[in-house]
């Protein structure tokens, strides 16, 4: 395993040759907002509130997804940064129907989170107001689209923790939903063991449980890291 | 120094922002000691006076009436805050924008849901119409500072007043940026 040495904000750190520029700024104790990163499944770099700045690199690079290199100066909050994820949180905002005082995760919500991180006062965007289903035909979970920011959380946690892959993602752009099997109602998609690891990973009240009521449905994140500790590391004892 | 000119406006919104107001308890009285409130949905003023200097705005832009007093207060007024979540993003009160315009929702509310004699509500000059979408009032007017809240507490809206008394910025940071 070889080292290697960078500087991320000008602190000199170094990392593993396979870790990505996250994970080591991590280590370093330097906070870069995510949204769609999800400790136990893999990077994916969806959210793109991540995004650093690589001296000599032109263009902005998700922290999640790039692997350091020796001698790389990396910038993770630059005036430039602050501003594209501002924007990219306000684009989230505007693109579903976010109505946080009556959502179920209100209060307990990553997006609402970040929001207020980033220092969101409004969305300069018009908002789009998009005609979108929710699926509450599987009984115990439902499927808000309204408050889906597609980050895919659970369409990984389904195929790399549950080893199920009943959530996938169709169409593009604005027309992507997740879907469950081939795009039938959830109650129908005989993928789904109902283990409960997507509602888990959701990070706003895009899927919840059914019976959840404004600001009641809080999450806990740490059963599915729990869960890949123990299958990696064996270990499953505080 | 001249008291302040204090206006507060409620557009398509539940007034739980001026409930919320209201909860300022006994800041209200300092409040009062230092400002004048000139038109409110709690004063009977019946014209948006010529100048004031802060106004709060509590919901969303969501009929005629609404569009048409907006631009008046902002032709009249140094410093707008969008007061709330209706106001800020459009929140419940835009929750039907998704429905598509309004001619559809009107008919099924009061015509097909109705009862007894289903109709339209139409008075020209007296029923405010409303838009086919609702919109957050820095659609339609610039806006100088975000409140958000569905209600925003009353330590924010606190928070805000103290600052724009003592001519501070108005912004807010962290917590007091929440939503919902």
């Amino acid at each position: 395993m070889a080292v290697k040495t960078l500087t991320i904000d000008g602190k000199h750190v170094s990392a593993r040759d396979d870790q990505t520029i996250l994970q080591t700024a991590r280590e370093a104790g330097i906070r870069i907002p995510t949204l769609c990163d999800l400790p136990g499944v893999g990077p994916l770099g969806a959210c793109r509130l991540c995004l650093v700045e690589v001296t000599g690199v032109p263009k902005l690079l998700p922290a999640c997804v790039t692997v350091v290199q020796e001698g790389m100066e990396v910038q993770t909050n630059t005036e430039r940064l602050r501003r594209y994820r501002l924007m990219i949180v306000e684009l989230l905002f505007a693109e579903r129907n976010h109505v946080c005082s009556v959502c179920v995760a209100n209060n307990h919500c990553e997006l609402q989170d970040r929001a207020m991180e980033i220092g969101m006062t409004h969305s300069r965007f018009a908002y789009q107001f998009p005609k979108l289903d929710v699926d509450t035909t599987h009984g115990r979970f439902g499927i808000d689209h309204n408050r889906c920011i597609l980050c895919s959380r659970c369409v990984r946690v389904c195929d790399e923790i549950e080893g199920a892959h009943t959530w996938d993602v169709s169409g593009r752009g604005a027309n992507a939903r997740v879907i469950t099997d081939m795009n039938v109602p959830w109650g129908e998609a005989a993928s789904c063991t109902s283990c409960g690891k997507c509602v888990q990973a959701c990070p706003t009240g895009a899927i919840f449980r059914i019976g959840a009521t404004v600001a009641e449905l809080e999450k806990d994140r740490t059963q599915l890291s729990f869960i890949v500790n123990a299958r990696e590391n064996k270990q499953w004892l505080g | 120094m001249a008291r302040m000119k204090v206006a507060t406006v409620w557009f398509g919104g539940c007034s739980g922002c001026h409930m919320s107001f209201l909860d300022l308890d006994e800041f209200l009285i300092d409040l009062a000691a230092q400002v004048d409130i000139v038109y409110s949905p709690v004063a009977d003023v019946k014209e948006y006076p010529s100048h004031v200097d802060i106004c709060l705005i509590e919901g969303a832009v969501a009929n005629d009436e609404h569009v048409e007093l907006a631009h008046l207060i902002r032709q009249n007024t140094d410093i707008i805050i969008a007061f709330g979540d209706c106001a800020v993003t459009g929140n419940v009160t835009a929750m039907r924008n998704p429905l598509g315009t309004i001619e559809p929702i009107l008919q099924k509310v009061y015509v097909e849901a109705a009862t007894l004699h289903g109709r339209i509500p139409f008075e020209k000059g007296i029923v405010p119409q409303l838009l086919d979408r609702v919109l957050p009032l820095h659609q339609v007017i610039e806006v100088d500072a975000y409140l958000p809240g569905c209600p925003p507490p009353a330590e924010r809206i606190k928070a805000v007043l103290v600052k724009a008394l003592s001519g501070e910025p108005l912004t807010l940071e962290g917590s007091d940026l929440k939503p919902g």
